[in-house]
């Protein structure tokens, strides 16, 4: 399945943050973590999801903090912030509501 | 950790690494973020059976294109680009941190100052009050140049070796200046002043730009564009410089003080001098900026100065009006045929090699021929007037210059018209270009060296 564009880039931000608030992580483990969520239909190009990361990080969203990683390299890890937290819930009822609206019509188009 | 086999692996991280960090808006730290998860996806590839440089290829394909990544990381971080116009310490600048330059450049750029004051203590004092000593104009070139070859031996980590070779050129510079008998206001003094900067430019300035690879034309068109870079920082320069003088001139007279003494004996000459190394170092810490200055003026002015010489020769066409050969008539063609070969050359070096000619094209081609036309006019008037009146070391370095830049315009014209008629490539005018450079410095130095004696020091 393609998913378009626009629609990964909207979902990028509460998956990411969603993430994050299992526990911190680093980019590498992020992606990894959304493939395994989506069963593999998420498919994002690796890089660009560092952006994504850096935006939250300047809007206060998350911080971040190098340390060591188990194979001996500087390894920037993300935490979720309580501004993040706020964040996560009011995309979630954003989501929610959009998820909710489609789901009534395409109820109503499965009766009709 | 590193075994043999893996050594081209890291081979390729490194290059990867290398471009990623040309781009301004990804900065070191990203670079390292990005490497590290590079380097982990390429541990779970190579753990799932595949060779190396497979695993490789993927996780480079995963990242994604180095444009659009380093596009969003501009849109993440928009002040970047903006930074990058201010002197930015490097994060990752290679081996010599960015305070150790800074504190080398301002000590030449002192050294270079004080250079400039250095003959006052011999009786050839610079001030306001009295004429400019011709010492100084012979020996212009030799209160700079040589601490700003200092400046690029020291950052190309030339070795010592190097250093006492391209003393000599300075050495032979200093004792052609003053040891011939030189005439004070002739014609021959005149000449060794302006040809003895142009000479030690390209032979020892650029010498130790290029690292000692006088050889390799890229290089060489790197000094093509830092030279023109270099012209436009040192006039930014010296605008402020100007606003900074006003400034002294009406500040101290409104306490009645008269600050000349200071601003004609120690200001303007000590800046001058200095501003030539700060300008140095502004370009080869920001070429990014300026690089598209040169080819954005360029653009401009190729179109006017096209439309000046036809409207030019139209005129004399229409009025039948001859050139009126006086000495800055000599000078004032030479020195249009310069500005032309500087704009095709500034056009070349900004060009991409491999792009198809397009209507810029063709307006440099008539700019070059219409260039060709108006100096094969002046040429026959300067020939006229010299058989008449005779030799003179003016005419005869005016005559000798135009013939060089009539040679490698006339050879660009033919180039070019290849160029345009799809049967040659723009990379042989490049290549042109750079190869004719070491002319200009040859005869910039013969008239240093043989004029004086050849006209009997007049």
């Amino acid at each position: 399945m393609d998913m378009s564009k626009d629609l990964v880039a909207a979902s990028a931000t509460p998956l990411v943050l969603a993430i994050l608030a299992e526990g911190d992580s680093y980019g590498y483990a992020i992606i990894k973590r959304v493939a395994e969520l989506s069963g593999g239909h998420l498919q994002w190009t690796d890089g660009m999801l560092y952006p994504v990361l850096h935006r939250l990080e300047r809007q206060g969203h998350v911080a971040a903090k190098w340390s060591a990683s188990e194979n001996g390299r500087r390894r920037k890890y993300y935490r979720i912030t309580r501004e993040g937290r706020a964040q996560l819930a009011a995309q979630r009822q954003q989501w929610k509501t959009v998820d909710g609206t489609l789901r009534g019509i395409w109820m109503q188009a499965c009766t009709v | 950790m590193t075994t043999i086999a893996d050594r081209p692996l890291e081979e390729q991280i490194a290059q990867w690494r290398t471009y990623l960090r040309r781009r301004q808006a990804v900065h070191g730290p990203d670079v390292e973020e990005l490497e590290g998860h590079l380097r982990d996806q390429l541990a779970a590839l190579t753990e799932a059976g595949l060779a190396a440089d497979e695993a490789f290829l993927i996780a480079v394909k995963r990242m994604g294109s180095l444009d659009a990544l380093s596009r969003e990381f501009a849109r993440a971080h928009s002040e970047r680009l903006w930074k990058q116009l201010v002197v930015a310490p490097d994060a990752d600048a290679p081996s010599k941190t960015s305070r150790t330059e800074l504190l080398v450049v301002l000590s030449l750029a002192v050294a270079a100052g004080l250079a400039v004051k250095l003959p006052a203590l011999f009786g050839l004092p610079l001030s306001p009050n009295q004429e400019v000593p011709p010492f100084y104009f012979r020996n212009a070139s030799l209160f700079v140049f040589p601490l700003l070859t200092i400046y690029f031996l020291w950052k190309r980590e030339s070795g010592v070796a190097s250093g006492l070779w391209l003393a000599l050129p300075f050495a032979a510079g200093a004792v052609f200046a003053n040891v011939y008998p030189l005439r004070t206001g002739g014609d021959t003094e005149r000449l060794t002043a302006l040809h003895l900067p142009i000479a030690l430019w390209l032979l020892a300035v650029g010498a130790a730009y290029v690292g000692g690879r006088w050889f390799a034309s890229v290089r060489r068109m790197d000094f093509v564009r830092f030279s023109g870079e270099l012209a436009i920082y040192y006039v930014l320069i010296a605008l402020g410089g100007g606003v900074v003088t006003g400034f002294t001139f009406m500040m101290f007279s409104a306490i009645d003080m008269n600050p000349a003494w200071f601003v004609g004996g120690w200001l303007i000459p000590c800046g001058a001098a200095g501003a030539v190394i700060i300008g140095s170092w502004l370009v080869e810490a920001k070429q990014s900026v300026i690089e598209n200055m040169a080819p954005v003026l360029t653009r401009l002015f190729t179109p006017l100065f096209t439309i000046l010489l036809l409207a030019f020769l139209a005129t004399m066409v229409w009025t039948g009006n001859p050139i009126n050969v006086k000495r800055e008539v000599l000078i004032g063609f030479d020195l249009l045929l310069a500005v032309v070969v500087g704009l095709v050359l500034y056009a070349a070096s900004a060009r991409d090699p491999h792009a198809p000619p397009d209507f810029f094209d063709g307006l440099q081609l008539l700019l070059v021929v219409s260039a060709l036309v108006v100096d094969v006019v002046a040429l026959a008037a300067i020939a006229g007037r010299i058989s008449e009146f005779g030799f003179t070391p003016n005419r005869v370095a005016a005559l000798g210059e135009n013939l060089i830049l009539l040679v490698n315009l006339a050879w660009t014209a033919w180039l070019y018209f290849h160029f345009m008629r799809h049967r040659g490539s723009f990379a042989d005018l490049e290549r042109w270009q750079i190869a004719y450079l070491p002319v200009y410095a040859v005869w910039a130095a013969l008239v240093v060296v043989v004029f004086p004696p050849l006209f009997g020091y007049r």
